[in-house]
């Protein structure tokens, strides 16, 4: 039976994928005009090119680059062949280079910036949301905690723009944007690490307020299971000190259905990734692909759309995976 | 069914009146639809296009909330614009449960293959990003409108209505008046729309709320892209449009600022107004809230 559900997954994880190569590559192609039609009418409208033979010349060359001039299903099923090895093509836009190449090199951004924030957001809700759920917490914590919850309907980064405003533009307290002042070289040492965390404090504040509420109240759920379970009543009638029950007997079993939602979330960090690091001008994944549509780099925009696809999969099934390991009681 | 409905909105009017989340929510949206209602007629709205008034002025008495660098009154393009969020946001999030509440009946009802296929088409689709796919489909539309965006956005909201649906018929199958029914020698149409959809309207009215919240998060987010309507002002594309033009650093904050507000309003309301839906339906939130 387990072995069933392994390989069942497995099929499935790999529907997803090639299905998300599919779409990839047939979504673009139903659109009236080509990727090459698009470059152009750019330069057309720039007044870079004027028309005429020189001009049919340049789109047979890159429609021939580009394998564009072959029949439709030999190019799809080059293109399927060449995405599942991660071979995502050139960039038009600054075309030498390699879409995978650009994607490598704004992935540690992305990466550094939303893991962080994410799992810090995670500490955070669960405790609140633990707390709000335990009888004997403070006060304060009943009252305070709801405001985050009203808080993470609030998109991030309409939040992020507004603490930008306070804290950069009004009190100058915080760089504007960007990961690291402009002039500087990324290099390993103590300045420019310092550097990297001044850029990164707004746009982790902004993730981080938005979500802790979330956090909070999936935390605050499993808590109340489980504080109705025997083996508190028994910890509790033995005598074991309040902090002991708190952390040791409640909080660590409410926790797991939380991590499989963080072990989403950090596979979802890339797409969520988008937004923040278009508000913040943060060179991310999220930043390539604002500049690759805004540029209608076309190749990079599939490439960068089929990464994040891929990356949510690939947590997916780990998650699911590991979840029968972790939790005896739902072996199927 | 017609009874068990004003049974059902009875309670449902009397739960409000007991709900303050429900209620603030429902003040919030209703504020929004006011503004959008009763706004034309104090405001030009002529004034939201561009070049008709002059770029770039802070609040006054003649402009309220300033105008932009575009040539557009603030307050002209809130008001046109809100309405237009909220109108996405309902088409989606109808079309969206729509879809997912057959797709859930008649993968929960019939079983079987139909159920299989069904449900692994609906997770396989809920592990792909949403914006990932927006964001190409969106690029490859040459003119967006809202009707458009919305139809874009509703292709992927209804996985989550299915999902939960589906789980509801599950259980409402094999309750013993559905038994009856069906011993009885009611055609599966007649025990899905008499039997099982008056059981299932209150989930399909939260998985709703549910949806046209998501539809406008999603929407906003393309829009704040560059990739929302370009012919029609709307809230996500005046915060665009002052991020294209630096309006932060230029401190026109009245461009940006505006246009936010009012989606925090509009997010909070939906969030409060689920948040009491799903109360109501899964009564075991109740106390804890």
């Amino acid at each position: 039976m387990k072995q069933a559900y392994f390989i069942r997954r497995l099929i499935m994880f790999f529907v997803v994928v090639v299905l998300a190569a599919t779409l990839n590559f047939i979504i673009p192609r139903l659109a009236p005009g080509d990727p090459i039609g698009a470059v152009l009418e750019e330069l057309r409208a720039r007044g870079a090119s004027t028309g005429g033979d020189a001009e049919d010349e340049i789109v047979a060359a890159y429609r021939a680059r580009f394998g564009l001039d072959q029949p439709i299903q030999i190019q799809y099923f080059r293109f399927l062949f060449n995405t599942l090895r991660f071979d995502l093509g050139y960039s038009i836009s600054y075309y030498p280079q390699k879409v995978e190449a650009a994607l490598l090199r704004s992935l540690p951004w992305t990466v550094g910036l939303l893991a962080i924030s994410t799992l810090l957001s995670f500490a955070a809700g669960s405790f609140f949301g633990a707390m709000m759920a335990w009888p004997r917490a403070p006060g304060v914590m009943q009252r305070f905690v709801p405001m985050f919850m009203v808080l993470s309907a609030v998109p991030y980064y309409l939040l992020g723009l507004i603490l930008v405003y306070i804290f950069a533009f009004v009190m100058r307290l915080l760089p504007l944007g960007g990961a690291y002042s402009s002039g500087t070289v990324p290099r390993l040492d103590l300045d420019f690490l310092l550097d990297v965390i001044r850029h990164g404090i707004l746009p982790a504040l902004s993730i981080l307020l938005t979500s802790v509420g979330f956090w909070a109240l999936g935390m605050r759920g499993t808590m109340v299971t489980v504080l109705g379970e025997d083996y508190l009543t028994l910890a509790e009638a033995k005598g074991l000190p309040d902090r002991r029950i708190f952390f040791a007997y409640a909080m660590r079993n409410a926790l797991l259905p939380q991590v499989t939602s963080l072990a989403i979330a950090l596979g979802t960090v890339a797409s969520g990734s988008v937004l923040v690091e278009v508000v913040f001008n943060y060179p991310g994944i999220g930043w390539l692909l604002y500049n690759a549509l805004r540029s209608s780099d076309y190749y990079m925009v599939q490439g960068v759309t089929f990464f994040l696809v891929l990356t949510v999969a690939v947590s997916v099934l780990i998650v699911d995976l590991i979840y029968p390991l972790l939790d005896p009681r739902i072996e199927r | 069914m017609i009874e068990t409905f004003l049974r059902r909105s009875k309670a449902a009017g009397s739960y409000i009146l007991r709900t303050p989340k429900l209620l603030l929510g429902l003040v919030l949206l209703s504020s929004l639809l006011l503004l959008g209602l009763l706004g034309p007629q104090f405001v030009d709205v002529e004034k939201a296009r561009p070049i008709s008034v002059k770029p770039s002025q802070p609040p006054s008495a003649e402009y309220p909330l300033g105008t932009d660098s575009g040539g557009r009154d603030v307050l002209a393009v809130i008001i046109v614009g809100t309405p237009q969020t909220l109108r996405m946001g309902l088409l989606a999030g109808i079309v969206g449960v729509v879809l997912g509440t057959s797709l859930g009946l008649i993968a929960g009802y019939f079983g079987g293959r139909i159920d299989m296929i069904i449900s692994t088409a609906t997770d396989t689709m809920l592990t792909i990003p949403p914006l990932a796919i927006l964001l190409v489909v969106a690029a490859s539309v040459r003119t967006m409108s809202v009707e458009n965006m919305a139809l874009i956005i509703a292709l992927l909201s209804w996985m989550f209505p299915a999902r939960t649906i589906r789980a509801q018929v599950l259980s409402l199958r094999e309750q013993p008046y559905v038994h009856m029914a069906r011993l009885a020698g009611l055609s599966d149409i007649r025990i899905i729309f008499e039997e099982i959809m008056p059981n299932i309207l209150p989930l399909a009215a939260a998985s709703f709320v549910g949806a046209t919240s998501g539809a406008i998060l999603a929407g906003i987010g393309l829009e704040v892209l560059g990739m929302g309507p370009q012919r029609t002002p709307t809230l996500g594309m005046t915060i665009y449009w002052a991020q294209l033009y630096s309006a932060l650093i230029r401190g026109l904050w009245w461009w940006w600022l505006p246009p936010i507000l009012v989606l925090i309003v509009l997010f909070v309301g939906l969030f409060l107004v689920s948040a009491a839906m799903d109360e109501f339906v899964n009564p075991r939130l109740r106390k804890t809230g």
